[in-house]
């Protein structure tokens, strides 16, 4: 139990009690249930994505073009309803587009073996591109009622659909993660590459399913965007990729592979998420805003060190820390 | 045609190889867009390059030692606003000063990182991830909601990128790009030829070995950051003159491009290797293909930045695959001159 109190998860868990004691007690409005809702509600894309980057970045890849492939995914979903297909059609075609761009990620990686960083920085310039052609300088909106129902309304009293797919997503990842040998698989690569292959795991193959998934799960998050906004445009999620990466990171995953856990995560998505909130009720601007979630991410690192000497030990150690 | 494959160095084959592609470019596209090859392309891509290559030349020292700047477009908008409020209080100030001014704030930014990533040792990629976010701040907080306009700024300021320098017929060398073209061939000769500059090199080839063989790996490091951010701020300053009106939003993106534009030009993303001449064709490049595709009525101008990506794409696969052959052609050629030396007595089978 005191181990579990002094990991990482526990300083996290203690800074996001001190945030939202602070909110309640400063911030007017902010305890209210519409408020909470909308708190989720405004992030729930990049939160969605950042799960499935905590299963990249602990593999010791990265994935910068997700922000790219919910604009995609959006765009084709914006076009191919434009151009006269059922909205009902047009979403399992944009789930495949998904997919197939995280492949055309992980086949560069795994099977050419170029770096992560460098692919998937040249298709975050290539899937936009692609986005702006669809749609060019257009936006494209009157979606069907049921779709933007989907992304605006609540689906059961007044929590959205996408906040449920947050939660099932979570839990199976979870799962996968945590609990599978998939998941060993994941860190086992992450600490060492070379030894997972000799050891027997087809680490192309591996590799090449994380990127189809963040793939996947991009397109979905800009079908959810979508229907949140009810429009699309050519810039919809433009820049996002780092702030979902800045989840991930100060969630206590190492940026070299190997350690980390999605409840990491998870705290770092609702200190960030509850932090931001309780700035916008306090009128502080967005990009003020994002200033001090980057102090909080250098920080993460710094007070990492300071408390936990074992944190420079050999990876291999903290990839056993569960 | 093998032993010349062989003899030239990789990097020097590198930046043939994109010297190639960039003619094939232009000349695709003056087979496709009328009035193509001429004068005014060299001075439209010369004078819009310049800004791009001085970033990519800081991006890809900082590249070199194994470490990656993302904070440098911020850091451009920054000093851009910053020197541009500064002009316009005191129109006066002796241009070097302002320049001097804009290169110190840009080091000031860089030796943030530099402490950071070299001395607390957290990863470049975290801490510029996070300064990217936080130098943004600072401008927002620093500008009040205001902007420069071009009509704040002296003559002199509005009118220096511009300036003809030389001119050969149609082609104009302006001033902007010839402060480009100085910054690298400078910053160039000093990672080839001089002894401070070279430990970049062994920092990124293998800071172990470089520790051992008594270099200051930590100091290195840091100066790779403050070089890059003064660099930034002189892009900073160049960014001001050319465009005069400043936001908020200035400089937004750099941080990607000037990576793009180095590892076209041929710098190792893992580090030790790479130059920055290569940055810099890799940088006009990049500044090519978006002005063409702009122009080339076949596709639609929305296209350049696919276009982009499935370049950098292909180039740095045919980079890996290229490399591969290249390292297995010499390993064997070695290793043949190995077997004939050790049995010079009897034929080989």
């Amino acid at each position: 139990m005191m181990q579990k109190l002094r990991s990482w998860e526990g300083l996290l868990a203690f800074a996001l009690l001190l945030i939202i004691l602070y909110n309640t007690a400063f911030v007017p409005q902010y305890f209210t249930v519409s408020n909470q809702i909308n708190l989720f509600h405004l992030s729930i894309e990049k939160i969605i994505v950042a799960l499935v980057m905590t299963f990249i970045i602990i593999n010791a890849a990265i994935d910068l073009s997700v922000g790219s492939i919910m604009g995609l995914a959006a765009c084709a979903f914006g076009f191919l309803f434009q151009s006269g297909m059922p909205a009902g059609l047009a979403i399992p075609i944009v789930m495949v587009i998904g997919g197939l761009a995280g492949a055309l990620n992980g086949y560069f990686i795994a099977h050419v073996g170029l770096p992560s960083l460098v692919v998937t920085l040249a298709t975050l310039i290539g899937y936009r591109g692609l986005a702006r052609v669809l749609v060019e300088d257009r936006s494209i909106t009157d979606f069907p009622d049921w779709f933007d129902a989907l992304g605006q309304l609540g689906l059961i009293g007044p929590i959205p659909f996408a906040f449920f797919a947050f939660i099932f997503l979570f839990l199976v990842l979870f799962v996968v993660l945590h609990k599978s040998a998939f998941g060993r698989k994941t860190y086992a690569i992450g600490i060492n590459h070379d030894v997972a292959h000799f050891a027997g795991i087809d680490t192309a193959a591996h590799t090449m399913k994380l990127f189809v998934a963040s793939g996947l799960v991009a397109a979905f998050a800009g079908l959810l965007y979508a229907a949140r906004v009810g429009a699309v445009r050519g810039d919809v999620a433009l820049g996002f990729e780092l702030d979902i990466i800045t989840l991930v990171l100060l969630g206590g995953v190492s940026i070299f592979g190997g350690s980390g856990t999605l409840v990491g995560t998870l705290m770092a998505v609702l200190i960030v998420l509850n932090l931001r909130n309780g700035m916008a009720l306090m009128n502080i601007t967005g990009h003020i805003q994002t200033g001090v979630i980057g102090v909080l991410l250098i920080g993460s690192v710094v007070v990492a060190r300071l408390r936990l000497p074992a944190f420079l030990a050999p990876k291999a150690i903290q990839g056993r820390t569960q | 045609m093998g032993r010349l494959f062989s003899r030239l160095s990789p990097q020097a084959l590198r930046v043939l190889g994109l010297l190639l592609v960039l003619s094939a470019v232009v000349l695709f596209f003056s087979t496709q867009i009328p009035n193509y090859l001429n004068g005014r392309l060299f001075n439209r891509i010369s004078s819009s390059v310049a800004i791009l290559a001085i970033i990519a030349t800081g991006q890809a020292l900082v590249i070199l030692t194994r470490n990656i700047d993302l904070s440098i477009g911020s850091v451009v908008g920054f000093t851009a606003f910053a020197t541009g409020s500064l002009i316009s209080n005191h129109p006066d100030m002796a241009p070097v000063l302002l320049v001097l001014c804009a290169m110190v704030m840009g080091a000031a930014f860089g030796a943030i990182n530099g402490v950071l990533v070299a001395y607390v040792k957290i990863p470049a990629i975290i801490v510029t991830l996070a300064t990217l976010a936080l130098f943004r701040s600072f401008l927002v907080e620093f500008s009040n909601a205001k902007s420069i306009t071009s009509s704040e700024l002296p003559q002199w300021l509005v009118t220096f990128p511009n300036t003809v320098l030389l001119r050969f017929g149609q082609f104009q060398l302006r001033a902007g790009f010839v402060v480009a073209v100085i910054v690298v061939i400078i910053v160039h000769i000093a990672l080839t030829r001089l002894r401070p500059a070279r430990k970049f090199y062994a920092v990124g080839s293998n800071p172990e070995a470089a520790r051992m063989a008594g270099i200051n790996v930590k100091a290195t490091v840091f100066a790779a950051f403050v070089i890059a951010g003064a660099l930034a701020g002189l892009a900073g300053f160049m960014y001001l003159a050319r465009f005069g009106n400043i936001t908020v939003v200035a400089g937004l993106g750099f941080e990607l491009k000037s990576v793009a534009a180095s590892v076209l030009g041929g710098v190792n993303i893992f580090g030790g290797s790479g130059t920055v001449l290569g940055a810099l064709v890799g940088a006009v490049l990049v500044d090519l293909l978006d002005t063409s595709l702009v122009r080339w009525d076949l596709v639609s101008e929305f296209s350049r930045e696919a276009v982009l990506g499935a370049l950098i794409l292909l180039s740095v696969t045919a980079d890996a695959v290229l490399m591969r052959r290249l390292l297995n052609i010499r390993m064997a050629r070695d290793k043949k001159r190995a077997q004939d030396a050790s049995t010079t007595e009897g034929p080989e089978p």
